[in-house]
């Protein structure tokens, strides 16, 4: 038997990067300032020295959104591999992993509740499963969540957060684009608001469907938003990108945002949207 | 450059071209003609059992017809519209109204370029967010005026640069997928070569989606998603195995409609025959589509990508 133990094994590198981490004082990743824990989950897990937005869970997310509880929708929806994926590592063991990093069946966690009294669907993608990405489950409970507004007549939020689509389920990725837009379209002729709030990071297939679709497109500051990701642009263009590219305050220069508001104002915000649209 | 599933074929061809530079005798003549039929078994035989790795790289075939090709060989008159109205012409993506079988319709595809020249104009047949939006331009006439779209899908993707970024590729491409879903024409959808995710489905929410025989559509390319999970791009071909990219993969996952048979050896080999096939199966299906009250499409179209990834076979319900 080992005389020392690892208690918890090592989170991945993206996940070190930006979740406030575990112990008692944490590293602000961007003012590298030494913060008390508490201090900054006491702040929505913004930095309180340099307003630095760590990536929240989507749990969490829907905890600061929502004014109660809410009513999960769709918990048990669960991918069944369809195409038997392995890389170096079997899809299903991915599945498994993050099941137990996440306490999620996938990437998104959608739910009815109340934001400043208005019952509202949310749905809130999950970095910390497989990156956020995008396959039939997530797919399928946007497209319920989407149905789901449209039928009760109550608006629709999605926080976005994601690599894009996922490809260990290969082309079902890529039409699950096109099948939550066909949902989207039914939507917007029955003339329901759609807010979309897209957070550090949105890219790829998530970006090119329904995050950029919101009546009302809402970004935290400093979240990377953009087609494809800046390696692949900087392998294309062979030169380093500008500073501050394909960050929220860009796309808000380029048109492509209604407002960049910062995770303490967020709920406020996105309630007097919601007055502004509603009957 | 030949490709690996190639060289048995140009070994043949070689003793071929050997035989037929010999003085001409009864004996060489029989060698040659017997060479001829092995060859063409030969070839049925190779294109019969491609690797998904392999059809990619027919599908991407130098040789392959382009969207322009299919355009003078399956309709007339065709009169080609230009710009987005909002920034820029891209030539990526070609666009216009047709007539197909005496019968209006608007026509449009990736485009790509045969000689460098061309392929720098083309941009690789990779759009830009003014290339998608130019298209979604001329679908929204082809509504008005009541014409039926059809498309041609053959791009490695849409243009990852930094001015399409800051023109909102995201969104170009994302307001085409909502648009396409609810526009009140038929529309008939042929991927021809290379189906490269966002950049092709962009112009790809069909009512009939054709695909040919060795064309592939993935979610990424194989070199991208082995560069990905195996963080090595040589691993393409494992990636593409692994990826289901095939036609008969993807109809069999219920993605696709209809496979359309290349001649063996590709469409590259025999296009006028290519051209023949294809030009039956969207005529059948026009024929089908126009006969639909046009308000129904898009409830129906909206029905057919809704049911993509199915409850029991991609994915399971447990409480």
């Amino acid at each position: 038997m080992a005389w020392f133990r690892r208690e918890r094994s090592p989170l991945p590198a993206h996940e070190q990067e930006s979740r406030v981490p575990e112990g008692l004082y944490v590293k602000c990743d961007s003012c590298k300032e030494i913060l008390y824990r508490k201090a900054v989950l006491d702040n929505l897990s913004v930095c309180p020295k340099c307003a630095f937005h760590f990536r929240i869970s989507a749990r969490l997310r829907l905890e600061l959104l929502c004014d109660g509880a809410w009513e999960e929708l769709d918990r048990g929806l669960v991918s069944a591999d369809p195409l038997a994926f392995s890389d170096t590592k079997a899809y299903s063991d991915r599945l498994r992993d993050g099941k137990r990093k996440t306490g999620s069946l996938d990437a998104l966690v959608s739910a009815v509740g109340t934001l400043g009294g208005i019952p509202t669907v949310i749905a809130a993608m999950e970095y910390g499963f497989i990156g956020g990405s995008m396959g039939v489950v997530v797919g399928e409970k946007v497209a319920r969540a989407v149905e789901r507004s449209a039928s009760e007549r109550m608006p629709l939020l999605v926080v976005s957060c994601s690599g894009g689509a996922r490809m260990m389920e290969g082309t079902l990725s890529l039409m699950q684009m096109a099948k939550i837009s066909a949902a989207l379209a039914r939507l917007d002729a029955a003339r329901i608001p759609f807010i979309s709030l897209l957070t550090d990071p949105t890219t790829g297939g998530v970006t090119a469907s329904f995050a950029m679709l919101g009546d009302v497109n809402i970004a935290e500051p400093g979240a990377l938003i953009g087609f494809a990701g800046p390696r692949v642009i900087e392998q294309t263009i062979r030169q380093k990108l500008p500073e501050g590219f394909q960050r929220s305050e860009f796309l808000l220069q380029h048109g492509m945002l209604d407002m960049v508001v910062d995770r303490r104002e967020l709920k406020k915000t996105i309630v007097r949207c919601l007055h502004t649209l509603l009957d | 450059m030949p490709e690996d599933y190639e060289a048995p074929l140009l070994e043949l061809e070689k003793k071929i071209d050997e035989l037929a530079s010999q003085p001409a005798a009864p004996a060489v003549e029989a060698e040659i003609s017997r060479l001829r039929g092995e060859l063409s078994e030969k070839r049925r035989q190779v294109f019969a059992s491609l690797t998904p790795w392999q059809k990619t790289q027919v599908a991407r075939h130098p040789g392959r017809p382009y969207t322009l090709d299919y355009v003078n060989a399956l309709f007339t008159e065709f009169t080609e519209l230009h710009g987005d109205r909002r920034f820029a012409e891209d030539p990526a993506l070609v666009c216009g109204f047709a007539f197909y079988k005496e019968r209006p319709v608007a026509v449009l595809g990736h485009q790509k370029g045969r000689d460098t020249k061309q392929k720098i104009y083309r941009n690789f047949g990779m759009p830009k967010p003014e290339g998608y939006r130019k298209a979604l331009r001329v679908m929204k006439l082809a509504e008005k005026f009541s014409r039926p779209v059809i498309t041609f899908v053959d791009t490695p993707g849409a243009y990852p640069g930094l001015d399409a970024e800051e023109r909102g590729q995201a969104e170009a491409i994302a307001y085409n997928l909502r648009e396409m879903a609810a526009l009140r024409v038929p529309i008939i959808v042929n991927v021809t070569g290379e189906g490269g995710s966002g950049g092709a489905l962009a112009i790809a929410v069909g009512d009939r989606v054709n695909m040919l025989e060795h064309a592939v559509y993935s979610v990424i390319s194989p070199e991208g998603c082995a560069s990905i999970l195996w963080r090595d791009a040589g691993r393409a071909p494992e990636a593409a195995d692994a990826m289901k990219i095939t036609a008969s993969d993807l109809a069999a996952l219920g993605l696709v409609d209809e496979i359309v048979p290349e001649p063996a050896g590709g469409a590259q080999t025999d296009p006028e025959a290519l051209f023949r096939t294809l030009d039956a199966v969207i005529d059948a299906q026009l024929r089908e589509l126009t006969a639909v009250p046009p308000e129904s499409l898009p409830g129906a179209r909206h029905d057919k990508f809704r049911r993509m990834g199915r409850l029991g076979t991609e994915f399971l319900e447990t409480t």
